[in-house]
């Protein structure tokens, strides 16, 4: 077994390591932070299942995003559509036979590619030409774009132009799961789409990545519209409620 | 000393909004004035800057993101999508970039970055964190005061970012090491002395309450009762104190008290409770907005009252329908059969829906009105059993009561309405011409209604609307009378007397 194999092996354990670890932390601490009021933005829903529909209209079509630009959705939604049918797609390097989802979108898959790419070009030419998102940009928000559209490129680079061995690769990855190293081929674009990936795994909990558990927890958005109704208290806040006096 | 009044010029008002661009420091000279030590000792911060302002600023930042879960969430899910780049007022009319929601959240962000996260902590450049610095801290005061907490952004942003929630956590912040706001701190003490954030005494308000009696009684000779700490009545309204004596506002107490009048039933004014108004919101600062609120838990008490009612006020609606429960409930010592509270559009609208007022809306015939969404009713809290109520319940009010009426663009009312300019503490003079900038967009939208549709008038629901407007709109050339309460048109048209 060679020496890449072993760095490639041991990258993307840390990598899922601190991309599982980081997350949950943050989870725990998010789950963890009373929130003392209730805040829910209007349109609120007034009951729980109110909630979770608009949390799957949230999650599913950006509905506050396609209010507040159509330009940012558009480009938005592209990139995280195809990239949740390429990484379906991807399911097939990590279980054999493979399943019936992965088998199913094969095809359209790597066209989605290419609409994941459209996406994030169109995300990085918004942010540099308008002036209010150069404004507020930092090096970090161009690199992310950068990284994603590196990784992309560099996988339709290996479906269109310098093939690899996904034999091989599937092979190594399978390997990685039942803690039985395989070979990894030693082809630059791969190794390169795969440090990429594994780069953007571990910047993952550190970065503006967290929006994914973020718009679970934000008050505005799963917080029902009942505060007459029911009454809401955080247990710091409880604390306050003996002692509570008018000043005078 | 009073500092020397900035020259600014009023804006043009356009035919078709534009989102302008970037002027940066274009408001870096706007700050109120800062509270004298009398103003900051009754809430419970310190009088002056502490020595070690720096670490304590940092010490309350942690204990915030330990006791607002929104902090945490808000500060790292933020991608700079730039949704809400074009959506604030003050944006809008100022072109500051730092008035952009985003850029404002980013003046906590950076410092959060730095201080509280791995990332900030060793790429500081790559992220955008800085340190905390008294640069940051002055960026701080300018623009966290710069916000009215209107929540316009959150509506937009696709991960709910509410940029009131991170300007309450600043100014929390300032305060906590001793650089308040005058208006608001001298306001909150006053009503923890007084009761009121106008320092109206009982007896001045007991002469304020018999004059209105006096007034109405000649005016359409019917004896309305405007009373006052009265024991055993069903009904305690607690309403804004500017609506006992600021215009238009005391026009729709008049209006209360008239449908209270038609209704029957017996209603009180407290004097210890005497203010709906609760700026420990603006602040931030749950135990200052719990204290001011216990006031009118105390009040409802002692004059063994059934029912809160609530008067036309913003932000005290949001606290009262959103906070109340939370802050100094559980309310079962009032009726279960009446929402706790009730604002008072919902209580006249409930007597329409029985059928127990009478209006003659040619009363009103020399209007055309329009209504202005106040900012915290619209967007932080609601009226009725049904969503979207704090919409419906008010207009049906003035198409009760009015023959002409219609509404501004749907771009800026309901939920996307925009704030009158003065809200969130920002209601002072030494920020005019934040005020007079950050009315622009409702400005525009309502020279367009007058154009298109001759509006006359603009009805609000909301005190600090109401005086925000009475001072800006003479600034484009309208006329000051132009904004009225709900209440007043309602009163107008009420009939009097007849049978219910």
């Amino acid at each position: 077994m060679s020496v890449l194999t072993a760095i490639f092996a041991l990258l993307f354990y840390t990598a899922t390591v601190i991309l599982v670890a980081g997350l949950a932390a943050k989870i725990r601490q998010y789950a963890r932070t009373p929130a003392p009021l209730k805040i829910p933005t209007t349109p609120a829903p007034t009951t729980r299942g109110g909630v979770i529909a608009r949390l799957f209209r949230e999650v599913v079509f950006f509905e506050s995003l396609f209010k507040g630009s159509k330009w940012s959705w558009l480009f938005g939604w592209l990139f995280h559509f195809g990239l949740l049918i390429v990484l379906v797609r991807h399911l097939r390097y990590f279980a054999e036979p493979i399943w019936f989802v992965a088998a199913l979108v094969q095809d359209i898959g790597v066209y989605m590619g290419f609409v994941m790419l459209l996406g994030l070009l169109g995300l990085l030419a918004r942010r540099s030409l308008v002036d209010r998102l150069r404004y507020i940009s930092a090096p970090s928000d161009y690199l992310m774009l950068v990284l994603l559209i590196a990784i992309g490129g560099s996988g339709l680079l290996m479906k269109y132009v310098a093939r690899t061995d996904i034999v091989a690769v599937k092979a190594f990855f399978l390997g990685l799961m039942r803690f039985d190293w395989q070979p990894l081929p030693a082809d630059a674009l791969l190794l390169l789409h795969l440090a990429l990936v594994a780069a953007l795994m571990i910047i993952f909990p550190f970065s503006k990545l967290l929006h994914v558990p973020g718009l679970f927890f934000s008050p505005t958005r799963n917080q029902a519209d009942d505060s007459r109704e029911r009454r809401h208290v955080a247990p710091w806040a409880a604390k306050l409620d003996a002692t509570r006096t008018t000043g005078n | 000393m009073a500092k020397a009044k900035e020259e600014f010029t009023t804006p043009t008002l356009a035919d078709i909004p534009v989102i302008p661009v970037i002027a940066p420091d274009a408001m870096a000279h706007s700050k109120p004035f800062v509270a004298k030590p009398e103003h900051q000792e009754p809430l419970g911060f310190p009088g002056e800057l502490v020595d070690n302002w720096k670490q304590k600023a940092l010490d309350k930042m942690g204990e915030l993101l330990g006791k607002y879960r929104s902090l945490p969430v808000f500060l790292d899910a933020c991608v700079k999508c730039g949704a809400c780049t074009d959506k604030c007022h003050y944006y809008l009319g100022t072109a500051d970039p730092k008035n952009m929601p985003v850029a404002r959240q980013d003046l906590l962000r950076k410092v959060y970055r730095r201080h509280f996260t791995v990332a900030g902590k060793y790429f500081p450049k790559l992220v955008g964190a800085v340190e905390l610095s008294e640069e940051v801290i002055e960026d701080w005061y300018k623009y966290y005061h710069q916000c009215s907490e209107c929540r316009r952004c959150s509506v937009y942003c696709p991960y709910g970012i509410d940029t009131a929630e991170i300007t309450m956590a600043g100014r929390e912040i300032l305060d906590h090491i001793g650089i308040g706001q005058k208006y608001s701190n001298e306001i909150i003490a006053k009503v923890y002395k007084i009761g009121n954030n106008l320092g109206l005494p009982e007896p001045a308000l007991a002469d304020t309450l018999e004059g209105l009696e006096e007034e109405v009684q000649e005016d359409i000779e019917v004896d309305v009762k405007f009373p006052l700490d009265q024991e055993g009545a069903e009904v305690l309204l607690v309403t804004p104190s500017a609506d006992f004596f600021a215009e238009p506002h005391v026009d729709g107490l008049i209006g209360y008290g008239k449908v209270f009048h038609q209704a029957g039933l017996s209603w009180t004014l407290s004097s210890y409770a005497s203010e709906a108004a609760n700026f420990g919101i603006f602040i931030g600062n749950y135990e200052n907005m719990q204290k001011v609120a216990m006031r009118i838990r105390q009040a409802a008490l002692d004059l063994g009252v059934k029912r809160i009612v609530v008067g036309e006020c913003g932000h005290a609606w949001r606290v009262a329908y959103s906070f109340w429960n939370t802050l100094i409930g559980p309310f079962d010592f009032l009726d279960p059969n009446y929402p706790v509270p009730q604002h008072v559009c919902e209580f006249t609208y409930d007597l329409i829906q029985k059928g127990a007022l009478k209006f003659d809306k040619e009363a009103n015939d020399d209007k055309v009105v329009t209504f202005h969404d106040s900012c915290n009713v619209s967007r932080a809290s609601r009226m009725g059993d049904m969503p979207g109520g704090q919409f419906v319940i008010p207009r049906e009010l003035l198409k009760a009561s009015c023959n002409h009426y219609v509404d501004m663009s749907p771009d800026t009312i309901h939920e996307n309405t925009f704030c009158c300019g003065g809200g969130g503490g920002l209601l002072t003079d030494d920020l005019l011409e934040l005020r007079v900038k950050g009315a622009v967009p409702r400005m525009e939208a309502l020279k367009k209604v007058i154009d298109e549709d001759g509006v006359t008038h603009m009805a609000a629901i909301c005190a600090i609307c109401k005086s925000q407007f009475t001072k800006v709109l003479p600034y484009y050339g309208m006329g000051m009378d132009m904004i009225v309460s709900v209440h007043q048109l309602v009163g107008d048209a009420l009939v009097m007397g007849a049978e219910h």
